[in-house]
């Protein structure tokens, strides 16, 4: 059952190049991986390889000068300018990057009824609140400003924004990052759990190690390109099961698997 | 505040089919070729425009005088272009002066420490504080009036703004590992002041000059209208339309329109030349 | 988080009102410099159409009289103890204290400026959201053709402009003043007073407004680029929405900001609509002080709008710290310059 699927999906900027002369730099190319229900895909890609533009790409957000080619499909309907304003918030939700994508001048309370809002989701006191329960989240919390909340605390909020709409398909981006390990553990079974209760999760994150244990599938990124999709379980051992060099190499390269660097990447 | 540098473009409007920057640059252009045109004209127009002629007073606009004369028959269009060549030598000539205060300014109180830099952003303070055609006034109250007060007040009353953009841009070299090294080195902050901060205050220095011409334009025209300026005999337009306050009632309407209307398109020109400029020394603006 | 809030908000009230104090010394140290090298003498100045009824001895008399002959730093010290002490000195012109003069001329001009700088408040805040809102259609491109031209228009000219079409030609306002000639100011009924105000106050409101407008257009749009507009897209959130909950919040400080920093632009405006419509207020006052040598009025009056002015600036820089709880928890004081 496919929820998400990115096919010949391909990214590139037109930006000023010397005093006139503008060029188009490709960022993402031939991009193709599929979400279903109740399934947790890893996207996994170094830092600048331009995972979160494909988040931003879902939701129709990237910038002004972005040049998008290939295909967004959700439920095996094109997701476009035309669409998506049906889409957004209430079949498929974004979990931000950092804080700043939280209005920094409205209580954190305020925001989590705006995002029930547009979801066309109710809003009234107690099912917020129990919903903020749920991320162990209490009414200090829901008072805060943004910036007063500590790093995990936001962190939940933040999921708790975006999963305030109950929407089918949620796309994380880097929702571990600048977590303890305690944190993040608490983030990322909470997006398994999404998952187990029939919901489609995309993770996008730079970390193989932390990613695994709860994804299903990994797709690795890197330069802008595909460098192959791996079922989670594949990641074993000395990697035999991997059909990619790339993801060998990068398996290899782990702490526990000692550094390895591999000669035939 | 109204910052030199978050002033708005008008190009884009202009020719809304070009690409930015292409339009952005033949507007400039343009706006150059304009105002590079007024000084011929008024060198063209000889003697008219000064030149009383009391056959023809108070003509309304047709194709001998295009703007109309003035009560003592004087061309308003040859005395426009003679006002505004005025003006032009004034605004340019204020506008480098005051680029000069701030700089110095901006690089004393970089080589000589925190005290300085305390006084300079006083005097920054002090000068913001009071509304600037409050202290033409007063500057031109104490000079006497005449092109020279009124060039000396502009250059005195122009440079808070270009100053606090340039300190802010002190401030960022003045960490810069390089600077640091040559400290280390043993050069001694003036040395570097002149010799590694300056070089690089260049193009803000050249911008702030351009884009303050046109302010520094506008406020020599309210100074003249309020009669602190330029003599009331010279053709200025604070003088022009200032004369043109007694006919006005009378209906004289071309006395007031033109001059003004050409100020303002003057203003604008030289607004869209430094936004221009802008364009090639300040990459940040130029990225969209 | 109160008391720290309390205790730094005290700290920077009282630095600023310390650097306040310090300018305002400065002004006055420059501007009684200044009054000092003018070529205009104050004698003959106060003397005026009388001069040539009096003789030097007498002139002598009346400079010896007014500390004229002694050293410029006692007299100065002397003029800014009188000024603490209340005594704005005499002006020659108006023949009344200075402190009468500018009193009424204040409250004259109160009206006039107060007005336009709430008008070019709202209409330029209103004008910029709509504008950064929409940026790049047709309604920005109005928007904006207003709001840049009329920035670089001479306000004065503006004025006449305005005089040229409704007073001349339409005839719907009257040409001059702040009451109609021959009425004393007491008797001046309220829609007089008010079609006299019309036209002075729409030439400064439509200057104001353009500022406002620009910087809340040019806020608006770096404001719905910033990620929590762009997540509020991702959300679902139209762009009305949007507009509302984060453009609004965000840009409404800055533009109270602009507002309260732009109050010299404000009195500089003022100075010329008043000129231009003889309207009776602090600006003509300014100017005729200046033209006919009325330094105690002169030097009074840039006293009092520098304090304005400072003022206001002192209040555009606090609330800009103040308003911002990312900004509230920490220190009021760091980052002094944010212009």
């Amino acid at each position: 059952m496919t929820l998400l699927s990115f096919s010949g999906f391909g990214l590139s900027f037109r930006r000023y190049h010397g005093l006139l002369a503008s060029c188009e730099t490709p960022v993402l190319n031939d991009i193709a991986f599929t979400i279903g229900r109740g399934e947790v895909v890893a996207l996994v890609g170094a830092s600048g390889s331009g995972k979160s533009l494909i988040a931003h790409a879902a939701f129709g957000i990237l910038p002004p000068n972005a040049r998008m080619h290939g295909s967004i499909c959700l439920d095996g309907q094109p997701v476009d300018e035309r669409t998506l304003p049906a889409l957004r918030g209430r079949r498929m939700a974004l979990v931000p990057q950092s804080i700043s994508h939280l209005e920094p001048l409205a209580r954190c309370a305020k925001q989590l009824r705006w995002a029930a809002r547009r979801a066309g989701r109710p809003t009234d006191r107690e099912t917020l609140a129990r919903h903020l329960e749920a991320f162990g989240l209490d009414g200090d919390a829901a008072k805060a400003f943004p910036h007063q909340l500590s790093g995990g605390m936001a962190r939940r909020m933040m999921m708790a924004i975006a999963t305030v709409g109950d929407a089918d398909l949620l796309i994380a981006d880097e929702p571990t990052s600048g977590l303890d390990d305690e944190n993040a553990e608490i983030v990322l079974s909470k997006l398994r759990g999404l998952a187990d209760q029939e919901k489609g999760v995309l993770l996008i994150t730079h970390s193989l190690a932390a990613a695994l244990p709860y994804a299903d599938r990994v797709c690795l990124i890197r330069n802008g390109r595909m460098e192959g999709e791996e079922a989670a379980c594949a990641f074993d051992g000395a990697g035999e099961g991997l059909r990619s060099a790339y993801a060998r190499a990068l398996w290899q390269a782990l702490p526990q698997n000692g550094f390895q660097v591999a000669h035939h990447a | 505040m109204a910052e030199l540098g978050e002033r708005q473009t008008l190009e884009p409007l202009i020719l809304p089919r070009m690409d930015n920057r292409v339009r952005s640059f033949a507007a400039a252009a343009v706006c150059l070729f304009l105002i590079l045109l007024i000084p011929v004209a008024a060198l063209m127009a000889g003697s008219a425009g000064v030149a009383p002629d009391f056959t023809a007073r108070l003509v309304p606009p047709d194709w001998a005088h295009w703007f109309g004369t003035d009560q003592m028959g004087r061309d308003m269009f040859a005395r426009t272009a003679k006002a505004l060549t005025t003006s032009l030598w004034v605004g340019l000539f204020a506008s480098a002066c005051s680029v000069l205060i701030a700089v110095v300014m901006v690089l004393v109180s970089a080589a000589s420490g925190r005290w300085m830099d305390a006084l300079v952003s006083l005097a920054i303070d002090a000068t913001i504080g009071l509304p600037h055609l409050v202290l033409l006034i007063l500057i031109c109250f104490a000079l006497g009036g005449g092109p020279f007060a009124v060039t000396l007040a502009l250059a005195l009353t122009h440079w808070p703004r270009l100053a606090r953009i340039l300190r802010a841009e002190v401030m960022q070299i003045k960490q810069a590992d390089y600077i640091i090294s040559a400290r280390h080195f043993g050069k001694s902050w003036a040395a570097i002041a002149v010799g590694h901060v300056l070089p690089q205050l260049v193009p803000q220095m050249l911008v702030g000059f351009v884009l303050m011409v046109p302010h520094a334009i506008l406020h020599e025209a309210s100074l003249t209208f309020l009669g602190f300026g330029l003599e009331p005999t010279s053709p200025a337009i604070g003088v022009m339309l200032a004369d043109s306050m007694r006919y006005l009632t009378a209906g004289k309407w071309w006395l007031g329109l033109f001059p003004g209307l050409c100020l303002l398109l003057f203003v604008l020109c030289f607004d869209a030349v430094g936004n221009g400029l802008r364009l090639i020394f300040d990459p940040r603006t130029a990225q969209t | 988080m109160t008391r720290p809030l309390a205790q730094s908000l005290a700290v920077g009230l009282a630095y600023r009102l310390g650097r306040l104090a310090v300018v305002l010394l400065l002004v006055a140290a420059v501007a009684f410099s200044l009054a000092k090298i003018s070529p205009i003498d104050p004698v003959n100045a106060y003397l005026g159409d009388d001069i040539a009824r009096v003789g030097p001895e007498q002139k002598a008399l009346i400079a010896e009289r007014w500390g004229l002959n002694e050293a410029p730093l006692t007299q100065f010290v002397r003029w800014a103890q009188n000024i603490l002490q209340g005594d704005l000195g005499y002006s020659m012109i108006y023949n009344a204290p200075v402190s009468e003069v500018i009193a009424s001329r204040f409250w004259t001009s109160l009206p006039l400026v107060g007005l336009a700088w709430l008008l070019s408040g709202i209409l330029g805040f209103a004008l910029g959201v709509v504008a950064g809102a929409n940026s790049g259609s047709w309604i920005d491109r109005v928007i904006r053709v207003y709001a840049y031209v009329l920035s670089c228009a001479p306000t004065f000219w503006i004025a006449i402009l305005l005089l040229l079409a409704f007073a001349v030609f339409l005839g719907w306002a009257p040409v001059c003043c702040a009451g109609p000639i021959g009425v004393v100011p007491e008797d001046v009924t309220f829609s007089d007073r008010l079609r006299h105000l019309a036209l002075p106050l729409a030439a400064l409101t439509v200057f104001g407004v353009s500022q406002v407008a620009l910087h809340t257009r040019a806020k608006m749009i770096e404001i719905l680029n910033l990620d929590a507009a762009l997540y509020a897209r991702a959300q679902g959130a139209t762009k009305l929405d949007i507009v509302l909950r984060h453009g609004l919040r965000n840009a409404a400080l800055p533009a109270v900001t602009i507002l309260f920093a732009s109050l010299g632009e404000l009195f500089g405006g003022s100075i010329l609509a008043e000129q231009v419509f003889s309207y009776p207020g602090l600006g003509q006052a300014t100017v005729a002080a200046g033209i006919k040598g009325d330094v105690p009025l002169l030097l009074a009056i840039t006293l009092c709008l520098t304090l304005f002015v400072s003022v206001g600036n002192m209040i555009a820089d606090m609330l800009y710290r103040l308003v911002d709880p990312r900004i509230r928890d920490g220190d009021l004081l760091t980052g002094g310059d944010h212009g």
